[in-house]
């Protein structure tokens, strides 16, 4: 769907991994002023996200003008840290960054961000640009040891998919510590001693999560959309023997539904919809959207089987495809399911096809 | 929330394990327990083969073919005949 060329969603717990900027060019981020080290002046970054911040990030989150959303690497500073205060790091996608400093209010520090190419901490670590090589590269570019005297930088726990924490001990002399999931979890974490309870530590998919991807799901839906409509163009061109534009349109409403279940209804009720096969949940879903509405309106017996045949198959494909959003599935597991799924979902959407030419 | 079961790759040989607990800390769906010094795999059903802690055992103790869980990523992977990833960049 859209080429798989989505963008990030941005939530920036697990998301997404597509997107990423299109140019080199880095977001600006204002300066307040600098802190004086031993490695020279570092620039210091408000704890405030500004207007500006906010606007980029909803820009972001319904895939408006793809800009560059990625700021420099290097270090920056929050408050009026010391060489005894602490350092995280932060990949240089600047949601991921406005999120870190948002947390950081209360707290004089440092941030290391890496160069991620603009992309989240989760899906970077993944690829490896939030790895191993990377940090090393950029303790060492920012004379890392001569700004802070303790031996220690804090880690999303994210980063940790592409991040080998004892080689960059060995390889640099910096201590990686894994800090909790969420950035809002910082200062409690701080204050507990640089200790993630297992609250801290643990993934989730709450509702707000996956209800924030909404947006990025419709417009993925778009593309399948867009094939639903043409074919039923040309089935109501070869049916009726002309365009109808209003019949057309009409005969489209349903299949709008359909993506709208697959696209929202089902990543809202994800937990309580029955199944664990994503494809299967959307499948569901989609069916019992078709007896409802076939209910409400029955549109003939050929309609109704096309319906049956195509509705559900849609739903099905747009929930399988949220698995890239989800944050517990597995690649064995969406494989598994792939297997199985994409054949019936293909040969049910055939025959739906066929039947109308019948 | 519990993905399919018995399809995860993940592999601890407890030979190698020194106990240190750190896959403890970097796993995101608590897989692991430290029980009389040894990791163990508490349910398998949970893993997302995210990789983190295999990336992070320093005595080699884990195994586990990690990837995207992405249903849009494997497919962009099959059309260009690489492994499953994000088509993005
Ligand atoms: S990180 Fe490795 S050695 Fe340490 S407890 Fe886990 S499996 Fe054992
Ligand atoms: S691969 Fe990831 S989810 Fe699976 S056990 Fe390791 S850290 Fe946990």
């Amino acid at each position: 769907m859209n080429k798989f060329k989505k963008v990030d969603c941005g939530c920036d717990t697990i998301a997404n991994c597509c997107g990423g900027p299109k140019t080199e060019k880095h977001s600006q981020i204002a300066v307040l002023g600098g802190v004086k080290t031993k490695a020279g002046d570092i620039p210091v970054v408000s704890a405030k996200l500004g207007f500006k911040d906010t606007l980029g990030s909803w820009r972001m989150r319904w895939g408006f003008g793809r800009y560059s959303y990625s700021i420099e690497p290097g270090i920056y500073a929050v408050g009026k840290p010391k060489n005894t205060s602490p350092v995280f790091v932060s990949a240089n996608y600047k949601m991921s960054f406005d999120k870190l400093r948002k947390a950081l209010a209360d707290i004089d520090c440092f941030i290391l961000v890496l160069d991620t190419k603009g992309i989240n901490v989760w899906c970077a670590a993944g690829k490896g640009t939030f790895g191993t090589e990377e940090l090393i590269k950029r303790i060492k570019a920012v004379n890392l040891e001569k700004i802070v005297a303790r031996k220690q930088v804090i880690l999303p726990q994210l980063g940790a998919p592409g991040v080998a924490a004892h080689i960059v001990a060995k390889k640099t002399g910096f201590k990686p510590v894994y800090g909790p999931v969420r950035a809002e979890d910082i200062p409690l974490f701080m204050k507990k001693g640089m200790k993630a309870d297992e609250k801290m530590r643990s993934v989730e998919f709450p509702f707000k999560e996956r209800i924030v991807l909404a947006p990025f799901e419709i417009i993925g839906s778009l593309k399948l959309l867009t094939v639903a409509f043409v074919l039923l163009s040309v089935i109501n061109l070869f049916k009726s023997g002309g365009l109808n534009i209003q019949n057309t349109l009409c005969s489209f409403l349903p299949y709008l539904g359909s993506a709208f279940v697959g696209a929202v209804l089902v990543p809202a009720l994800l937990p309580w919809i029955p199944g664990k096969s994503f494809a299967y949940k959307g499948w569901l879903a989609g069916l019992l959207y078709v007896a409802v509405i076939g209910n409400m309106w029955f549109p003939g017996t050929t309609v109704y089987f096309t319906w049956l045949l195509i509705l559900p198959a849609i739903s099905a494909f747009i929930v399988l495809n949220f698995t890239g959003c989800s944050t517990y599935t597995s690649l064995s597991g969406v494989k598994k399911e792939m297997r199985y799924a994409i054949p019936l979902i293909v040969v049910s959407a055939l025959i739906g096809i066929v039947l109308n030419f019948l | 929330m519990k993905y399919l079961s018995n399809v995860s790759t993940l592999r601890l040989q407890a030979a190698k394990c020194t106990g240190c607990g750190v896959c403890l800390k970097v796993c995101p769906h608590a897989v692991f327990v430290i029980k009389n010094k040894k990791a163990v795999i508490v349910d398998l059903n949970f893993c997302m083969e995210c990789g983190a802690c295999k990336m992070n055992c320093s005595f080699n103790a884990l195994e586990v073919k990690s990837g995207v869980g992405c249903a849009a990523g494997i497919i962009a992977g099959a059309l260009r005949g690489t492994e499953a990833s994000c088509l993005c960049e």
